[in-house]
C-alpha cells in the first residue's frame, strides 16, 4: 500500500505524519497516535461514538480516510478540556449524567458541539436530529438532551456575560 | 439478626446520599481519558482473532493449521485441542469449551484462533485453516430441536431439554371452574440482544518467568471470568489477576464469562507473552447471551370485581446451542409469576431447549420480561371481557407487606400502590382512557398500562462457598484519606459512586475524602459481580458496615486523645468532640491518633443474606426468585398509531419505580430512564434474525435500537418505600422498570386500536397486517 506524507491541525497543533492511503483516520487516532479517546463500537457507520470534528463539522472517523484530511482541522474529545476546566457541553454530560457507561460519550460530546458551534440555541428536535446517527444504549436519551441544553444555556450565559 | 441490620444513624456533617451526584468516574468519561479494554495500548501485543464456524451443526473431522502456519507473524493457533475443560455459569451445567470440540453447534462458535504480529497476519492466518465436518440435521426453533427423533446436541441433555420446570401451587383448576372469567392466549417474543455499545475485548498478559497471567477485559464478572480462566487453562487461581478497565456497557450480556477472555488466555499461554483480542460487532452479535425467544401459553381467571384467581403458564425458551444461564432463566419465568401481585393458585410450565443457534443468557431483566409482558397484557384483556378499568383491577390485587408469596419469596417492601396512584396522576388516565382524541395528522392515540417488579440480588449464589456474599474494604492511612477497595464490577451503572456515598454518608465525610479502587483482583476483595441487580444492596450494605467499623476506630481514637469514653464522642462530619463545650480534634488529629500503634488501618464490612429469603423448596429450583428487596414500578405508555402504514409512535411515557430509598437520585433516575427505553427496543423494533442459523441482523442498522429521533420523552418519579434490610432502606433501581414497557404499550396500542399484540416486537408490518384483516374482514360482514 502506498503512503504518503499527512499534515494537518490536530487539537490546534500541526501534526506531519506517513499514513498509507488506506488508512482510516479513526485507526489513525487510536493506534498511530494512541488517541484512545476516540470509541469505535460498530463494523462500520453504524453508531456514531467515532464522532470528530473535521474543520468544525461533525464526521465519523471510521468512514473517513486519514489522507482526507490534509490541511484539514481535526478536533477529537482530547482537546475540548481547557486550562483545567470540563468544556459546557463536557460539563453537560457529567453534571446531567448524559453518560452513564461513558463508552458512546465522546462521539456524543463531539455531536453536540458540533451542533452547538453552528447553533448556541438548538431546540429539542434539533438536538434530536443533530444526535440521531449517534446510538447510546444506557440513557434512554433523556438525559443527553439535557446535557445538551445545559450546555447551550451556560454557552449562552457565558457569551452574554463576555 | 445479622449485624449489618441494626439501624443506621445518619451523623450530622456532609449528606451524600439522597441527593443529585454526577458519578465519580465522569469526568474520565466526559474527557475521553477512561481506558476501556480495547484502549490499554501502553505495551506492544500480539493481535489475536477467531475463525468461527460456517456450520450451524457439524462434525470435526480435521481442522488443518498447515497453510495458516506459514502466514508470516503467526505466534499461535489454538483450537479446540487445546482446551478439554469446559466452562459455564452453574457448575451443574458447564457445557460449554472456549473452542469448539468434536462438534460445533452453531453458525459462528469458534473453531480456531490466532495471535500474530498484526491483526491482518492474524486474520489471514484465521481464512488459511481448512476446516473439514460431517454436517448434522440443525434446529432453529425450540419446537423443531425439541421434536421426537431430533438428534441431540449435548450429550448429557436427552431431548435437547435443557431443564424442565414444573410446579403446580393451589388449587389452579378449582379456582378457574370458580372464576367470572378466564382466557387463555398465547404470546410470542422475539430474542433479543443486548447490543451494549462496547464491543467484547480482552487483553491476556502471561508472564513465563513466573507462570503468571495478568487479563484485562470487558466483564460484569471478573470473579467468575477468574475461575473459568484458572479452570479452562489449568492454572492455579494464585497464579491469575484479573482486572476490570473501564466497561462499555453489560445489560447481562457479560454476567458469564465469554469466549474472548478465554481465548485470548489459551493464546497468551501458547504465545508466551501479551495478546489482545477484539471482536468486531457481528461478533459481539454472535457472542449474544441475549433475551431467548420465548412462546408462552397463558390461562388467567378472574372474579367479576377483578380479583385474579388462578394462573397457568406454558413457556418454551429457545436456549441456543449451550446451557449458559439457561436454567436460571427458566427457572425466573415461573417464579417471578408471583411476590408482585397476590397470587394463592399457580401452576408452571417450563422448557429450556437446545437450539443450533448462539447460546442465549440473562438479559436485563433476567426471566421476568416476557412473562410479564404475557401476565399484564391478560390483566388488561380480562378486565375488558370484565367491563373494569385496568389500573382498578391491578389495584384489587395488591400484597400486603411484609409477607411470603405461595412459592415462599420474601417480600419486606411494597410500594407498587404509590407507583400506580402517581402514573395514574400524572399520565392523566382517567381523562385519556375515556376520551384520547386522534392526533391532527389522523393518528389514533392510546394509552396503556402496566406493572413490572425485579430482585434486587439473588440471596443464594450460583457459586455457594459459604463465604458473605459481599465484602468491602476500607483503608486510611497517614494522609487522612479513605480508599474503599471493593470488587464490585463498575460497568456504567455507577456502583462506584454508591459505594462512596455510604461509606461517606456513615462517616459524616465529604466524598473528596475517599478514591475507589474497583475489581483488580490482586487488590480488591472478591466481589461475584454485576449481576441481578445485587450491588446497591449487597455490597452497598457491606459498605456500611465498613464505614460503621472505621467510625468505631476513629471514635475510640478520639475518645483516647480527648480523655473520654467513646459513648460520649460526638462526630459531626470532619469534627470529633467529647462535649458540646469542647471545640473537639480535627480528622487529621484523629487519624493520627488511630494510627499511633496500629500504623494503616483497613477495616472490613460483610453482607449475608438471611435464611428466610432463599426461596423455598416446594418445587426444584424454588431458590431462584429469592432476594432480601424486590422492586416495583408502574408506567403508563401512550401511543399514536398511523393506520395507513402501522407505524406506532410513542409519545409519552409516566413511570414511577420503588426503589426503595434513592441513594443517588440522579443515577436512580438515569437507570429508569434506561430500561424503560430498552424495554422499548424490545417492544418496537429489536429482534435477532436469523437464515439457516445464520445471525442476519448482526449489525446496528438492522437490530434496530431506537435512536434519539424514536425515542419519547419519559417522565420518572421515584417512590421510596424504606426497605427494612436495604443500605439505608434501598433496592434496585436498574431492571424492575423495563419488563412493564411491553405489555403497556401493547395495552395502549390495543386502546388506539382495538387490536391485541401478542407477537413482539410490534413492528409496522405486523400492524399494517393486523389492521388490513380486520378491514377485509369488516368489508366480507
Amino acid at each position: 500500500m502506498a503512503k504518503r506524507i499527512l499534515s494537518f491541525t490536530l487539537n490546534g497543533k500541526r501534526h506531519d505524519g506517513v499514513v498509507p492511503d488506506n488508512m482510516l483516520l479513526l485507526d489513525y487516532l487510536r493506534e498511530r497516535l494512541m488517541m484512545t479517546g476516540t470509541k469505535t463500537g460498530c463494523d462500520g457507520g453504524e453508531c456514531g461514538l467515532c464522532t470528530v470534528l473535521v474543520d468544525g463539522t461533525p464526521k465519523l472517523s471510521c468512514l473517513t480516510l486519514a489522507c482526507s484530511v490534509e490541511g484539514k482541522t481535526v478536533e477529537t474529545i482530547e482537546s475540548l478540556e481547557r486550562d483545567g476546566r470540563l468544556a459546557a457541553i463536557q460539563e453537560g454530560f457529567h453534571l446531567k449524567l448524559g453518560s452513564q457507561c461513558g463508552y458512546c460519550t465522546p462521539g456524543y460530546i463531539m455531536a453536540a458541539e458540533g451542533l452547538l458551534r453552528r447553533n448556541a440555541d438548538p431546540s429539542i428536535d434539533e438536538i434530536r436530529a443533530a444526535l440521531g446517527s449517534n446510538i447510546c444504549r444506557c440513557t434512554g436519551y433523556v438525559k443527553i438532551i439535557e446535557a445538551v441544553q445545559y450546555a447551550s444555556v451556560r454557552l449562552r450565559g457565558l457569551k452574554a456575560a463576555a | 439478626m445479622n449485624e449489618m441490620l441494626k439501624p443506621v444513624t445518619i451523623p450530622v456533617g456532609v449528606r451524600s446520599i439522597g441527593e443529585y451526584v454526577p458519578m465519580v468516574d465522569g469526568p474520565e468519561k466526559v474527557t475521553g481519558r477512561a481506558k476501556y479494554t480495547a484502549d490499554i495500548l501502553d505495551a506492544p501485543a500480539l493481535e489475536a482473532a477467531i475463525l468461527r464456524s460456517p456450520y450451524a451443526h457439524a462434525e470435526i473431522l480435521e481442522i488443518d493449521l498447515a497453510e495458516a502456519r506459514k502466514v508470516p507473524g503467526v505466534r499461535a493457533i489454538v483450537t479446540g485441542d487445546d482446551c478439554d475443560m469446559t466452562y459455564g455459569v452453574l457448575p451443574i451445567a458447564y457445557t460449554e469449551y472456549p473452542l469448539a470440540r468434536g462438534r460445533t453447534r452453531y453458525k459462528g462458535e469458534p473453531v480456531a484462533a490466532v495471535a500474530a504480529d498484526t491483526i491482518h497476519a492474524a486474520k489471514e492466518a484465521c481464512a488459511k485453516i481448512k476446516l473439514r465436518v460431517k454436517e448434522l440435521p440443525a434446529y432453529f426453533t425450540a419446537k423443531a430441536a425439541k421434536a421426537p427423533g431430533a438428534v441431540q446436541l449435548l450429550e448429557q441433555r436427552p431431548g435437547n431439554i435443557e431443564r424442565d420446570v414444573f410446579f403446580d401451587l393451589g388449587e389452579v383448576d378449582k379456582q378457574f371452574a370458580a372464576s367470572d372469567a378466564v382466557i387463555e392466549h398465547t404470546f410470542h417474543a422475539a430474542e433479543v440482544c443486548q447490543a451494549q455499545t462496547e464491543m467484547h475485548a480482552a487483553l491476556a498478559d502471561y508472564d513465563p518467568l513466573r507462570d503468571r497471567m495478568t487479563v484485562w477485559c470487558s466483564t460484569q464478572v471478573p470473579f467468575y471470568v477468574h475461575l473459568m480462566l484458572s479452570r479452562t487453562l489449568k492454572m492455579d487461581k494464585s497464579k491469575i489477576r484479573v482486572i476490570k478497565p473501564f466497561i462499555g456497557g453489560g445489560f447481562g450480556c457479560r454476567t458469564e464469562t465469554l469466549q474472548p477472555e478465554l481465548i485470548c488466555g489459551l493464546l497468551a499461554v501458547k504465545a508466551k507473552g501479551r495478546v489482545r483480542l477484539v471482536v468486531n460487532r457481528e461478533e459481539t452479535f454472535i457472542t449474544h447471551r441475549g433475551r431467548p425467544e420465548s412462546d408462552i401459553r397463558m390461562k388467567m381467571g378472574m372474579t367479576k370485581d377483578g380479583r385474579i384467581t388462578a394462573v397457568e403458564m406454558e413457556q418454551d425458551q429457545r436456549g441456543g446451542a449451550y446451557s449458559g444461564y439457561g436454567i436460571v432463566t427458566i427457572l425466573y419465568a415461573g417464579s417471578m409469576l408471583f411476590a408482585i401481585y397476590d397470587l394463592q393458585h399457580a401452576r408452571y410450565i417450563g422448557r429450556r431447549v437446545l437450539t443450533n443457534t448462539p447460546p442465549c443468557g440473562a438479559f436485563r431483566g433476567h426471566g421476568t420480561v416476557n412473562t410479564r409482558f404475557a401476565f399484564e397484557s391478560m390483566i388488561d384483556m380480562l378486565a375488558e371481557k370484565l367491563g373494569l378499568d385496568p389500573i382498578e383491577v391491578r389495584r384489587k390485587n395488591y400484597l400486603r407487606a411484609p409477607t411470603f408469596t405461595l412459592n415462599d419469596l420474601m417480600v419486606n417492601s411494597y410500594g407498587l400502590p404509590e407507583c400506580v396512584d402517581w402514573v395514574e396522576q400524572a399520565s392523566g388516565w382517567k381523562v385519556k382512557r375515556q376520551s384520547l382524541p386522534p392526533r391532527a395528522d389522523g393518528r389514533k392515540r392510546g394509552i396503556g398500562f402496566a406493572c413490572s417488579h425485579y430482585i434486587s440480588g439473588a440471596s443464594k449464589p450460583v457459586n455457594w462457598t459459604g463465604e458473605p456474599h459481599a465484602t468491602v474494604n476500607l483503608k486510611l492511612d497517614f494522609d487522612g484519606s479513605i480508599t474503599l477497595l471493593t470488587g464490585a464490577a463498575e460497568i456504567g451503572q455507577g456502583s462506584s459512586t454508591i459505594l462512596v456515598q455510604v461509606a461517606a454518608e456513615v462517616l459524616g465525610l465529604s466524598m473528596d475524602r475517599f478514591r475507589i479502587i474497583a475489581s483488580d483482583s490482586a487488590v480488591t476483595p472478591k466481589d461475584n459481580g454485576s449481576y441481578s441487580s445485587r450491588v446497591t444492596f449487597m455490597v452497598g450494605n457491606a459498605a456500611i458496615q465498613a464505614a460503621q467499623n472505621l467510625k468505631a476506630v476513629l471514635v475510640a481514637a478520639a475518645a483516647k486523645k480527648l480523655d473520654a469514653k467513646p459513648e460520649d464522642i460526638e462526630v459531626l462530619g470532619e469534627v470529633y468532640r467529647a462535649s458540646s463545650q469542647d471545640k473537639g480534634l480535627t480528622f487529621q488529629e484523629v487519624v493520627v491518633e488511630a494510627l499511633r500503634d496500629s500504623g494503616t488501618i483497613t477495616v472490613k464490612g460483610n453482607f449475608n443474606t438471611i435464611p428466610e429469603s432463599w426461596g423455598g423448596k416446594k418445587y426444584r429450583g424454588a431458590a431462584i426468585g429469592g432476594t432480601m428487596g424486590f422492586s416495583y414500578a408502574a408506567q403508563a405508555v401512550q401511543v399514536a398509531v398511523d393506520e395507513e402504514t402501522g407505524e406506532v409512535e410513542v409519545e409519552d411515557v409516566w413511570v414511577a419505580h420503588d426503589c426503595g430509598k434513592a441513594l443517588n437520585r440522579l443515577t436512580v433516575e438515569g437507570q429508569i430512564q434506561g430500561s424503560v427505553w430498552m424495554g422499548m427496543g424490545q417492544a418496537m423494533s429489536e429482534e435477532m434474525g436469523y437464515y439457516d442459523g445464520l445471525p442476519v441482523m448482526a449489525n446496528l442498522l438492522d437490530y434496530r435500537v431506537p435512536t434519539i429521533a424514536d425515542s419519547p420523552p419519559i417522565h420518572t418519579h421515584i417512590v421510596e418505600s424504606n426497605d427494612p434490610y436495604g443500605p439505608f432502606g434501598a433496592k434496585e433501581a436498574g431492571e424492575g422498570s423495563l419488563a412493564s414497557f411491553i405489555p403497556a404499550v401493547a395495552n395502549a396500542i390495543h386502546h388506539a386500536t382495538g387490536l391485541r399484540f401478542d407477537d413482539a416486537p410490534f413492528t409496522p408490518d405486523k400492524i399494517f397486517a393486523a389492521l388490513e384483516k380486520r378491514a377485509r374482514n369488516a368489508k366480507k360482514a
